[in-house]
């Protein structure tokens, strides 16, 4: 399990980086996503994937016997899953409205702020 | 709980959330506003009173113990961050009265500027790196929409290139957080401390890269650098002022104090990459602003290159220390010394570097004001229609130049004296000749907007703009400005003794970890070797 889900980590980053080296802006939003589920996958695999051992303590035991599944790392990543819609929803708003201003997609097109 | 801690979180929270509530009436806005900043500014210097001795307060937020609790913690090093912040929110705040547009302000520019400090303080006073991540995010998504506001061409352009590049560092230091608390089992920073040891070591070495890629990109280092010249010269010039203060800073910090607290097994290589990169970033970021005529353009890429000189401080602490591990007694004990010098200059440097930037910006600010434009071909003549003016851009300027008695003369010269204390020869040189070149650039600035007559046949806009209400605000605040930037010139000695302070603390990193954790042993057993997994 673990080695696919480093599997799926891989191929994500590999999507959204070619993504982002698009010349279109939405292509890029699109990268961005998919790197940001690589990361919260990331996250799920690192701390490791236990099946069927729930983080609770048995009764009669005064803690947890190893290994149990780390709860932790799914509330990183439900953070990480909220903050990131919020971001997401910015950038869409903002890549609309640099389109309807500048007039275009491209973003060799957008080098005015750089010379 | 310590109230103390909290407040610069609490305060600029409650005036944003004010600010929002006071949404269709601007005065009362601008009022709580300022008296918000004012209070930020008060919190911040009694955290330092009580902060000043050595003592590291900890706190943790919501009632559970660390390492599980979320630490809120301050040293010397957050206490003055967060003291420059509350500094730095004062002046916009105030200067943004007589500079900004009804329009922006109507679009909740306060409210916004106050969810900034808010996260800037968090992001200082955190001993969390999950949440240092969330105080990121915030402070992200505040600057967007200050980045933002009014939507011009030039605007929506470089905030493409800002938001892009910054959400990939925020998508690396997700990366990492999960790596790190893979590999040892916890994200207190603390914890960390005392737990990253027994980790692999290809491991964490591995992960400390990718913190350094991510935090290297927020702190504008080489060569991560190009969203900042390409976006910071597009929004008004107060929000350039906030940025230019705030942002990159907080991203220094961060690589401070992860790379003196956390990340130390290797410092031969990882603090020898920081060295490198410090040098690359002084050099690129002083070569890109030498061929910018524009104002705020080459105002931008000097904070490149200033970021380098921080960077500088700490890669030389990193190396000395790794170098006296293997040396004899007496040569081991002048490294340290020369380490901790070499960190007392970068905290040093931060200092001065904020206040100065954020005045010149602000100057930019006028003299954009005046004459409508930043570009030095369209600018002149200012030192005969406006002396004190002048006067407030080569105070600011000079010291970031490192002209002798102002700030940043002692900055760099701590740092200097380190450099050649820990025999990083070529480091000190590359921080010279980048002095010069700065110079050339300041200078550039004095000679086009200031010394020469306008360009011939442009006429000169300034006769014709009165000295009104809006104006004299800014002039003050950029005065006052000024003063500070003379009284740390004048009265380096405390300052210097303050960052000394500080970094001694930074080096013994034992009371930080008891502070936070209360001295006892963590309960959390340690991770499998395989890392947790079955």
């Amino acid at each position: 399990m673990t080695i696919l889900l480093a599997l799926l980590v891989a191929i994500l980053y590999a999507t959204g980086v070619y993504l982002m080296l698009r010349r279109s802006i939405v292509k890029l939003i699109i990268g961005l996503v998919l790197i940001g589920h690589a990361a919260n996958i990331l996250i799920f695999s690192a701390a490791g994937v236990v099946r069927g051992r729930p983080p609770l303590v048995p009764e009669g035991m005064s803690g947890l016997e190893r290994p149990y599944a780390d709860p932790l790392p799914l509330a990183l990543i439900l953070t990480a899953i909220v903050i990131s819609f919020a971001i997401v929803a910015f950038t869409a708003v903002l890549v609309r409205r640099a389109w309807q201003e500048i007039g275009t997609d491209d973003l060799d097109r957008m080098n005015t702020t750089d010379r | 709980m310590n109230l103390l801690l909290v407040l610069p979180i609490l305060i600029p929270l409650t005036a944003a959330a004010l600010g929002l509530t006071a949404w269709k009436r601007p005065g009362l806005q601008r009022s709580i506003s300022v008296a918000g900043a004012m209070a930020l500014l008060v919190a911040s210097v009694m955290l330092l009173a009580a902060t000043n001795r050595g003592d590291v307060l900890a706190t943790q937020m919501g009632g559970w113990e660390a390492p599980y609790g979320i630490t809120i913690v301050a040293d010397i090093l957050s206490s003055i961050m967060v003291l420059l912040n509350a500094i730095i929110g004062l002046a916009v705040v105030i200067y943004s009265l007589g500079a900004l547009d009804p329009q922006r302000e109507a679009f909740g520019f306060h409210p916004l500027v106050h969810a900034l400090l808010a996260a800037v303080s968090g992001a200082f006073l955190t001993g969390d790196l999950f949440n240092l991540y969330v105080w990121f995010e915030v402070m992200l998504m505040s600057s967007f929409v200050l980045l933002t506001m009014g939507s011009g061409r030039a605007q929506l352009e470089g905030a493409i290139k800002y938001v892009a590049l910054n959400l990939v560092s925020s998508a690396l230091f997700l990366a990492a957080v999960g790596l790190l608390y893979g590999a040892t089992g916890t994200l207190n920073m603390a914890h960390l401390a005392e737990r990253i040891g027994s980790a692999d070591p290809r491991a964490t070495t591995l992960i400390a890269m990718l913190f350094m890629v991510a935090f290297g990109i927020k702190a504008a280092a080489f060569p991560f650098f190009f969203w900042l010249p390409a976006s910071y010269h597009t929004p008004p010039p107060v929000v350039s002022a906030l940025f230019a203060g705030l942002l990159t800073k907080v991203g220094v910090y961060a690589l401070i104090r992860t790379f003196t607290l956390c990340f130390t097994g290797d410092m031969a290589f990882t603090h020898e990459v920081i060295l490198w990169i410090a040098g690359f970033t002084m050099l690129s970021g002083v070569l890109g602003a030498a061929v910018q005529s524009e104002f705020r353009r080459i105002l931008s890429f000097h904070i490149v290159s200033q970021i380098g000189y921080m960077l500088m401080g700490l890669g030389m602490a990193g190396v000395a220390l790794a170098a006296a591990e293997s040396a004899d007694e007496s040569t081991a004990v002048a490294l340290r010394g020369a380490a901790a010098l070499a960190l007392t200059g970068s905290i040093f440097y931060v200092m001065h570097h904020i206040i100065v930037k954020t005045n010149l910006f602000l100057v930019s600010g006028i003299v954009q004001r005046l004459f409508g434009t930043g570009d030095l071909d369209r600018v002149g003549g200012i030192w005969r229609t406006r002396p004190v003016l002048s006067i407030m851009f080569l105070v600011p300027a000079m010291s970031l130049a490192g002209i002798p008695i102002l700030s940043g003369f002692w900055a760099k010269l701590t740092l200097v004296r380190a450099g050649l204390l820990a025999e990083s020869w070529w480091i000190v040189a590359v921080a010279l000749f980048v002095s010069l070149l700065t110079l050339f650039s300041m200078t550039k600035i004095w000679g086009e907007a200031f010394w020469n007559a306008m360009p011939p046949g442009r006429e000169d806009p300034t006769a014709t703009v009165r000295s009104d209400r809006g104006l004299r605000i800014m002039m003050t605040v950029v005065m006052l400005l000024g003063a500070v930037t003379l009284a740390i010139g004048f009265a380096a000695q405390p300052v210097f003794d303050l960052a000394g302070r500080a970094a001694k603390q930074l080096l013994s990193p034992g009371v930080y970890a008891d502070a936070v954790l209360g001295g006892r042993q963590s309960s959390i057993p340690p991770v499998d070797a395989d890392g947790g997994a079955p």
